[in-house]
């Protein structure tokens, strides 16, 4: 006799509609009565078919809607009868062009943020002596590689890091005409951006980002005491009464692109509401994006999972705020909502948590090319050289430790499909391994996921049109 | 799908690919009990080509391919007739049928 069982599925209401978000596929359904009860009654039960349909006639549903209920949930694998189902993901493509570089055109800082990961106590990069700034053979030939590993693609990015991006303008502006050109002879439309913490933009540099349609994202923790805490120069002074005036400058002359905040968050710098209003309506940035800094869990700036859960509350209270934006159709700039809704949107399945090391690469001063931008400098890292490419089994071996099927820990996780275990440096500082699962935050991501979803769920109910902004939207 | 409405993107392909499924039953039988045509039998009324397929998913491997099935069956008719009565009821049963790999669907059961 067939026995049914609950699968990977998470059921969760919006807007007064019961969903399912379906952990094998990532495909998001709306459940009818019938099936809502179905998979209510499979909770924690594993039901022989008859006994499951007479439970459900004597609610006083009729049999043969509650067959088909039960094969639809099935075929759609919300629920299990015990046969095993192939739940390996996909294999990679044999080949995989490029989409993405970051090109970190210097290793060096002006500031001294304590918690940085490129220069703070868990780094990862190994920069004894390698060059500090790419010099402009690096770049081209960085760019070069970049394009003949990106063949087939229509549209390509590159991004500028550092360090501070802007300690090496000079050829970030070489390297911009360059791949500009390079990307007009190929037919390839290209685009630009830069993260930058803001100390050294001028005029100059402002109106240059603004003409070229460069993209911008500062990284900043908000108001001046969030700021200064870690934000400081090497001499320990505050950063914030110097990048003001210089935001305040970016951001009205700047409009070719929208222009983002970074927010890191450290057991000093937990207000979200009051860093959210203050760079998005004092200071006037289109998105704000909010992460948990990188660190071993010991350290004085780490936040601890209580402080997690205050974090999380602050979250939702601005996710709220998002949904009644999204419900009146007005946009909002809180990035994590909608970066995440973006993912939802598409049903996006990952077995890899990012694309680093398979559409995107990091590229240091040296030539180095690492997964991404957090593990340039990193010897431990290296994949290959601009000068001789990418070595093939370094990568597959990268690919192959982050890839969802060696995590274990995940395969019973609802939310795997977005997180896919998590960032790769987020977990080598944690665990030594780029391959572990990052378990400090699961709950925490469970209950984001969660929120975003019923978010997702009630715009699906009262405002579908809005969902239309994300379809068209880069998963990036 | 009737009591699963799809909301995202995935969830459209999901849709699109179970209704496909859905689409050639004369063999899937498993564990749904979901509704499926009535196909009365009968040597004369019962037809059910399509299912044939080599290991390639093509029919060129097969001893007897769904090609040579309906013209076998229909024409030199020494096959256990699976076609309807051509000479009788219905003369004009392959008629929208001009490529049976590829317009088969369009042979239908027929009622005497």
């Amino acid at each position: 006799m067939t026995s049914y069982s609950k699968g990977d599925v998470h059921v969760f209401a919006g807007g007064g509609t019961d969903y399912a978000y379906l952990a094998a596929s990532g495909g998001i359904v709306s459940l009818d009565r019938i099936s809502t009860r179905i998979l209510a009654r499979l909770d924690n039960a594993k039901l022989e078919r008859p006994v499951l349909v007479s439970q459900m006639v004597d609610e006083g549903f009729a049999v043969e809607e509650v067959n088909e209920g039960i094969d639809e949930l099935y075929q759609l694998s919300a629920i299990h009868n015990g046969t095993p189902r192939d739940t390996s993901s996909q294999a990679l493509p044999e080949h995989f062009p490029l989409q993405s570089l970051v090109l970190n055109v210097t290793n060096q800082c002006n500031l001294s943020c304590h918690y940085c990961y490129e220069f703070g106590e868990d780094k990862v990069a190994t920069p004894e002596g390698k060059k500090k700034f790419m010099d402009w053979e690096t770049a081209k030939a960085s760019v070069d590689y970049f394009f003949n590993e990106s063949r087939g693609r229509q549209s390509v990015h590159i991004t500028f890091f550092g360090g501070e991006t802007l300690m090496n303008f000079p050829l970030l502006k070489q390297a911009v005409e360059y791949a500009r050109n390079e990307a007009d002879a190929r037919g390839v439309s290209l685009d630009f951006s830069l993260t930058t913490n803001a100390t050294l933009l001028t005029s100059t540099i402002i109106e240059y980002l603004a003409d070229n349609a460069i993209g911008v994202t500062v990284s900043i923790d908000g108001a001046k005491e969030s700021q200064d805490a870690f934000r400081v120069f090497k001499n320990g002074r505050g950063t914030y009464d110097v990048i003001e005036p210089k935001i305040k400058e970016l951001l009205a002359k700047h409009k070719t692109r929208p222009i983002a905040a970074r927010v890191t968050m450290t057991s000093h710098a937990m207000d979200v509401l009051g860093t959210y209003k203050h760079l998005k309506h004092t200071l006037g940035f289109h998105e704000v994006g909010f992460a948990p800094v990188t660190t071993s869990p010991n350290r004085l700036y780490s936040i601890t999972p209580v402080g997690m859960d205050n974090v999380l509350g602050q979250f939702q209270v601005l996710a709220e705020d998002y949904l009644a934006h999204a419900q009146r159709g007005e946009h909002h700039g809180f990035s994590n909502v909608s970066d995440t809704l973006a993912e939802l949107h598409q049903g996006v399945n990952k077995s890899l948590p990012c694309g680093a090391g398979l559409g995107l690469v990091g590229v240091g001063p040296s030539g180095d090319i690492a997964p991404c931008h957090r593990f340039v400098d990193s010897d431990e890292h290296k994949l290959g050289n601009v000068s001789t490419g990418i070595d093939k089994e370094k990568q597959a071996a990268f690919l192959k430790r982050g890839n969802i099927d060696n995590k274990y820990d995940c395969h019973t996780c609802w939310a795997r499909p977005l997180c896919a275990g998590g960032c790769h440096h987020e977990a080598f500082v944690r665990y030594g391994d780029t391959g572990h699962a990052n378990l400090h935050y699961c709950d925490w991501i469970r209950s984001w996921t969660d929120t975003c979803l019923r978010i997702y769920g009630t715009i699906a109910s009262q405002n579908p049109a809005f969902l239309d902004h994300f379809t068209e939207r880069k998963s990036s | 799908m009737k009591h699963l409405r799809p909301i995202n993107t995935k969830a459209h392909r999901m849709q699109e690919r179970a209704t496909l499924e859905n689409d050639i039953v004369a063999l899937q039988s498993g564990q749904s009990t979901a509704v499926k045509p009535h196909v009365p039998t009968g040597c004369t009324i019962l037809f059910s080509p399509g299912w044939e397929v080599d290991s390639a998913g093509g029919t060129a491997g097969l001893c007897q391919p769904v090609e040579r099935d309906i013209y076998d069956c229909y024409v030199t008719c020494f096959w256990p007739a699976q076609v309807p009565d051509h000479l009788n009821n219905a003369p004009d049963w392959t008629s929208k049928c001009a490529l049976a790999t590829k317009d088969w669907r369009n042979v239908d059961i027929v009622f005497p």
